[in-house]
């Protein structure tokens, strides 16, 4: 395992450092709150010297995303960085990078959507992208913003996979927070990511192709969407062992999912991101008291990693998700369909209610997981009827 | 290197190069595009001074020479611009032009 060094810093900054380990040949990227001190680290690593990246600044995301596409076509190594808002001006753009095949990486520091005007953290921005056949990682705390960041490039550069890859950390509570995590060096870094090897890069002259093709009009287009969803497949068990090989340099696991008292748990939380840290807070002082709860927090959204969930939560008495976006006019949040649908085909279902809770930043204090904790046991021995869904908190 | 369609057909999802790659050059020959057409010029050799202007001017190098003289277009890749006809020069002898535009329709071959 390498030597690494304690750090208490931002997960904005860990996830800069991280970008200028990986060593992009571009980032281009735009400024939005509060994702713009990760861009305003690399402009200075840039600046300074730390790092030889061409750091192209552009108008809107929409140019940055497409400036990264231009590269990444060409044959270079790609970061950016965006979120909420901005991540919705790059929507066109997400669609071309992942049907190009280009192992992009990005940060997101999740942020509401507007409006009204938020610029605090939800999940809304992400999972509108959800279809967009980008990986998709999420960090609970600044060293899993650091270490998914680096994963990343890993995930999206193997050769079964090709397709790009969106790190996700809390806005504010993740990116702002000054936490603690350790790094590793930056050859031992350099050397895990290793040589990026580009498939079809426009500036091998010596083998020239043309990208962005027409797909005809014969209907060509269906297929290359059969191949994404292939590729997406077999990024299952890329994400899983290159998450091995991350852990045999930092000591540091990394599964799609991970488990909290799940083991003998008889409820549990399934939730995404820096609220994790709350959930199994509330829940090791209600194992204290002798509750057999859990916690699964996702760590990997695209893959969705159906059969670990599916292990993960059978024979649970009931099930409590938390959404940290809604979609509005389903039957719950995102998530919580997903893990439903995840569900369907055990052949006990266990109970399982949504909670939409955080949204824009809303405060997830740890009274409010009691009482999530508290409906679940209710609903575990019949005593009280699910809701179907909850909007936790709300006035 | 040629890149080989010629069993395109019969290819299924997995056999099409990533992300709609066409890994190779100067193959646009091999496409036929002339269904683009909705009018194809037609040229009276009599009329024809062989100028040489709707060669010059043909943006899709559909029109055919035999050593300097205009012999054919190349209906296979002319999209029906019609920029030959309009840079076509009217001879005064006949008092019109050499290439005339003319509706592709029903009667041709191979249109049903
Ligand atoms: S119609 Fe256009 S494409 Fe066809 S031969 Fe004339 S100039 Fe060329
Ligand atoms: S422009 Fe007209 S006259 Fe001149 S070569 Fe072409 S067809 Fe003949």
């Amino acid at each position: 395992m390498a030597e690494q060094k304690l750090v208490a810093t931002t997960g904005n900054a860990l996830v800069a450092e991280a970008f200028r380990q990986i060593r992009p040949d571009v980032v281009a990227a735009y400024p939005i709150t509060p994702q713009s001190s990760i861009v305003e680290d690399i402009a200075k690593h840039v600046a300074s010297g730390r790092v030889h990246t061409n750091y192209v600044t552009t108008e809107s995301e929409h140019s940055a995303m497409s400036a990264c596409i231009g590269a990444s076509a060409a044959g270079a190594r790609v970061a950016t960085a965006t979120c909420g808002p901005g991540l919705a001006m790059m929507w066109e753009m997400l669609y071309i990078a992942s049907g190009m095949r280009l192992p992009i990486v990005m940060a997101n520091t999740n942020r509401a959507l507007s409006a009204p005007i938020n610029i605090h953290c939800d999940h809304s921005d992400v999972m509108g992208a959800r279809d967009s056949s980008w990986i998709t990682l999420f960090a609970e705390t600044a060293q899993e913003a650091y270490d998914n960041t680096i994963m990343a490039v890993r995930i999206a550069e193997h050769p079964d996979v090709l397709l790009p890859v969106m790190s996700c950390l809390d806005g504010f509570i993740t990116t702002h927070a000054v936490d603690r995590a350790c790094m590793l060096d930056d050859e031992t870094v350099a050397e895990f990511v290793g040589e990026y090897v580009p498939v079809n890069a426009l500036l091998d002259t010596e083998n020239p192709s043309s990208h962005g093709n027409f797909s005809g009009l014969g209907g060509l287009y269906f297929e290359f969407k059969a191949q994404q969803r292939a590729a997406m497949a077999r990024a299952s068990s890329v994400v899983a062992e290159v998450g091995e090989r991350f852990a045999a340099i930092s000591g540091r696991s990394f599964g799609m999912v991970e488990g909290w008292g799940m083991e003998d748990a008889e409820t549990a939380i399934v939730v995404i991101g820096s609220s994790a840290g709350n959930v199994r807070h509330v829940a090791r002082q209600l194992r204290a008291k002798g509750q057999k709860v859990g916690v699964l927090k996702i760590r990997c959204f695209r893959p969705f990693p159906v059969e670990e969930i599916r292990s993960a939560l059978r024979g649970l008495k009931a099930i409590a998700v938390l959404d940290r976006s809604d979609s509005f006019g389903a039957e719950g949040g995102p998530l919580y369909l997903e893990i439903r649908s995840a569900l369907y085909d055990l052949q006990e279902r266990p109970p399982v209610v949504n909670y939409v809770y955080g949204l824009g930043g809303a405060d997830v204090k740890l009274d409010l997981i009691e009482r999530v904790y508290s409906d679940l046991s209710g609903i575990a021995v019949d005593a009280v009827e699910p809701a179907p869904l909850t909007y936790l908190g709300i006035r | 290197m040629k890149w080989d369609i010629s069993r395109a057909g019969e290819w299924k999802a997995k056999d099409f190069p990533i992300a709609c790659v066409i890994p190779t050059v100067g193959n646009s020959d091999d496409y036929d595009v002339g269904g683009w057409r909705s009018e194809r010029p037609v040229r009276e050799d009599d009329v024809c001074t062989q100028c040489l202007l709707c060669w010059i001017f043909c943006p899709d190098s559909s029109v055919v020479l035999d050593g300097e003289k205009v012999v054919a277009f190349d209906y296979e890749h002319c999209k029906g611009c019609g920029i030959c006809a309009k840079e076509c020069p009217t001879n005064p002898k006949f008092g019109r032009k050499a290439i005339e535009m003319i509706s592709e329709g029903c009667e041709l071959p191979g249109v049903k």
